[in-house]
């Protein structure tokens, strides 16, 4: 009989072909995704004379540079090239690219699943951290770096050693107004910005198993937050549903044959991790950050914490990132003004982010202004279908184009120096939204909140006697 | 990439946590050619406020836990390796910045955390890092860091993964046949330019 074993290395055995001496394996890649970023690994490729080893499962996604207002013309022009460069690349080795003005284009995290592209069972990769996400499916998905990108487009397969294991369960029910990203933002604070360093997360637990698609997709995306590489979750019926009928999905015979090996894919009892963690459900609030680190969180029921009273490294951190974020150590975080609010990115831009964040701005204006950009082009006309545009601009924000945006701040859109944003996104980096601008990461629930009120608000009471999705 | 064995220069500081990489690389610079060189961009926001420390000249670099957390660009890396930073040390270093770093000739260096504070607070003026004995050196004598085995062969050999690869080819192909004939699921059932795959299949909602 064989060892109980769990699903992360269940996937990586079915993907290793072959492993070294000295433990390194060779992983077999069955997607690999591209964007503008990926420039530097095509011009590697071209340095040697290489082609693309496998461009069928090679796709390209026009996300980090995208404008989100106009088109390209009026773009700057270095935006302009980069995007123009990750059609000229994809297109002369045959990739498949989802460029500017495919009505299906979006951000590469949020594109990928709704395309079909991401599968239960399947290890991929992309040149980007938030790859972590896919693994909501039962997937092994992980980020790498350039010279790691060359070497799939090269070989379709990649060089890792096995990570450890860990498993974070959490059981119970979550409170209303509280969803996954109070739940990542709570782990991470809790264990900190390298908390699951050098692990592979497996997120378990009746809490877990009651999120949606969108949901697990939050969560995995924010394991690479809390310095995990990889987070995932076990396919179930919910995972099997979304998939079926997608594009680029199986179909008929070959989906049910599909079905039949995904099901297999789960952790045995009795399997061990190398680390274990448990949460309440039940205890999580929504969460908010402070600082300048996803681990900078607390509820918002907090009050901003004081580096005196911090051990010496951490105070450290602390004074730097309360200078940064200007905040007065004992305030409460409730009640902060804010200048604007930015709903989007591959952590918080799908439909149903979409529609938490409108069911509590209906009827309600916004004090500060603020941009919602959709996670791609088919969220975006599904979100027009169901009037949720028009909760957003009578409310006063900009309903925008899809792309990474003002989660990075590369295709123009950011934050003012100095100005405090509500963000959905999932980092709160010095600058990272713009030169100087202050980030507060929360859910989109909250920074509707946040734009209601001017200030940072607890959502809770706001959603009383309203329907959400 | 050339191998290196053994380096020694002058030394500079970064006494914080989590320096990520939008730190040390703001993403605006990024659309920039590698040819153009990375290491004027390195710490570009971060080092022009007045109490920022000076790093002018570094070739080791020593900082607080969890260095080059976040964004998986290689080109903090690059910005690094550009401006003339053989070395860093730290208690820890993101996953995957720390992977970017061999490839590029880069030693990330994992040292405890008492060490690191020593250094933090009392900075030696030069150091000499010893990458095959895994050893340190400065004013005040010698200590050890850690480094994976295979990162430290291919650091000190500068052996490129693409042609590592390519003696398995045959292995690869065999395992690809396999994997389509057991999994022919996992190969995308559409593909090419059809422009309507939006409209016909399924959209948004969950
Ligand atoms: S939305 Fe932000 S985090 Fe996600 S892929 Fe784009 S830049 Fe990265």
């Amino acid at each position: 009989m064989t060892p109980p074993r769990t699903l992360f290395a269940k996937l990586w055995k079915a993907h290793e072909v072959l492993r070294r001496d000295d433990g390194a394996s060779l992983l077999w890649v069955d997607r690999h995704l591209v964007h503008e970023g990926s420039h530097h690994a095509f011009a590697k490729l071209d340095e040697r004379g290489l082609t693309v080893a496998h461009p069928e499962l090679t796709f390209g996604v026009a996300d980090h540079y995208a404008p989100t207002r106009g088109g390209l013309i009026d773009a700057d022009p270095k935006i302009a090239r980069m995007i123009e460069t990750l059609a000229a690349n994809t297109g002369r080795h045959g990739v498949h690219c989802f460029g500017l003005g495919d009505p299906r284009r979006g951000i590469v995290h949020v594109v990928g699943p709704e395309q079909g592209l991401t599968l239960p069972g399947l290890l991929i990769v992309c040149g980007d951290s938030h790859t972590s996400t896919h693994g909501a499916f039962g997937t092994i998905a992980f980020g790498i770096g350039a010279t790691e990108v060359a070497h799939v487009l090269a070989t379709q397969t990649v060089w890792q050693k096995r990570p450890k294991s860990m498993r974070i369960t959490v059981e119970g029910r979550l409170g209303p107004g509280v969803g996954a990203k109070d739940l990542a933002l709570g782990w991470i604070a809790r264990l900190g910005a390298d908390g699951a360093r050098g692990y592979a997360i497996e997120y378990a637990g009746s809490a877990v198993r009651s999120l949606s698609m969108e949901g697990r997709l939050t969560l995995c995306n924010l394991s690479i937050e809390g310095g995990g590489r990889f987070g995932m979750v076990a396919p179930d019926a919910a995972t099997f549903d979304y998939v079926a009928g997608r594009p680029f999905a199986p179909e008929g015979a070959s989906l049910e044959r599909a079905v039949a090996q995904w099901t297999a894919l789960s952790t045995d009892a009795g399997a061990a991790f190398d680390r274990e963690e448990t949460i309440d459900a039940a205890s999580i609030a929504p969460i908010v950050t402070w600082g300048t680190s996803p681990e900078d969180a607390m509820p918002i029921t907090g009050t901003v914490p004081d580096p005196a009273r911090a051990g010496c490294g951490r105070a450290e951190h602390i004074r730097a990132a309360l200078d940064y974020m200007q905040l007065s150590p004992g305030r409460p975080l409730e009640g902060t003004p804010i200048d604007e609010v930015f709903i989007g990115s591959c952590t918080n831009a799908r439909i149903e982010d979409l529609r938490l964040a409108a069911a509590v701005l209906a009827g309600r204006r916004a004090k500060v202004p603020g941009l919602v950009s959709p996670g791609s082009g088919l969220v975006k006309a599904q979100a027009e279908a169901e009037g949720l545009d028009r909760i957003f601009t009578a409310a006063g924000l900009d309903w925008v184009g899809s792309g990474c945006s003002m989660c990075v701040a590369m295709n123009g859109d950011r934050v003012a120096p100095g100005k405090r944003c509500a963000s959905t996104t999932n980092r709160n980096f010095r600058g990272r939204q713009g030169p100087g601008a202050r980030t507060h990461l929360m859910s989109p629930a909250m920074v509707a909140a946040a734009a209601v009120t001017g200030a940072i608000a607890d959502v809770r009471p706001m959603l009383e006697g309203r329907a959400v999705a | 990439m050339t191998g290196w064995t053994r380096a020694e220069g002058p030394v500079a500081v970064l006494p914080q946590e989590n320096i990520d990489t939008d730190q040390l690389i703001p993403a605006r610079f990024m659309s920039t050619p590698r040819s153009e060189g990375y290491g004027q961009f390195l710490l570009h926001d971060f080092l022009r406020n007045e109490t920022a420390p000076k790093i002018e000249g570094a070739e080791v670099l020593i900082a607080g836990r969890n260095f080059g957390c976040g964004s998986s660009r290689e080109a903090a890396v690059y910005a690094l390796v550009d401006f003339g930073i053989r070395a860093v040390l730290a208690p820890s270093f993101g996953d995957i910045f720390a992977s970017n770093a061999v490839n590029n000739g880069l030693l990330p260096a994992q040292i405890g955390d008492d060490l690191a504070a020593r250094l933090l607070a009392q900075p030696p003026a030069r150091m000499a890092v010893d990458i095959a004995a895994g050893i340190l050196a400065f004013d005040d004598g010698e200590h050890p860091f850690a480094l994976d085995e295979t990162w430290r062969m291919k650091l000190i050999k500068g052996w490129d993964d693409i042609d590592m690869t390519a003696q398995h080819g045959a292995a690869i192909g065999a395992f690809a046949a396999q994997r389509r004939r057991a999994h022919a699921w996992a190969w995308p059932a559409a593909t090419g330019t059809d422009t309507d795959l939006g409209t016909t299949g399924r959209g948004a909602s969950g």
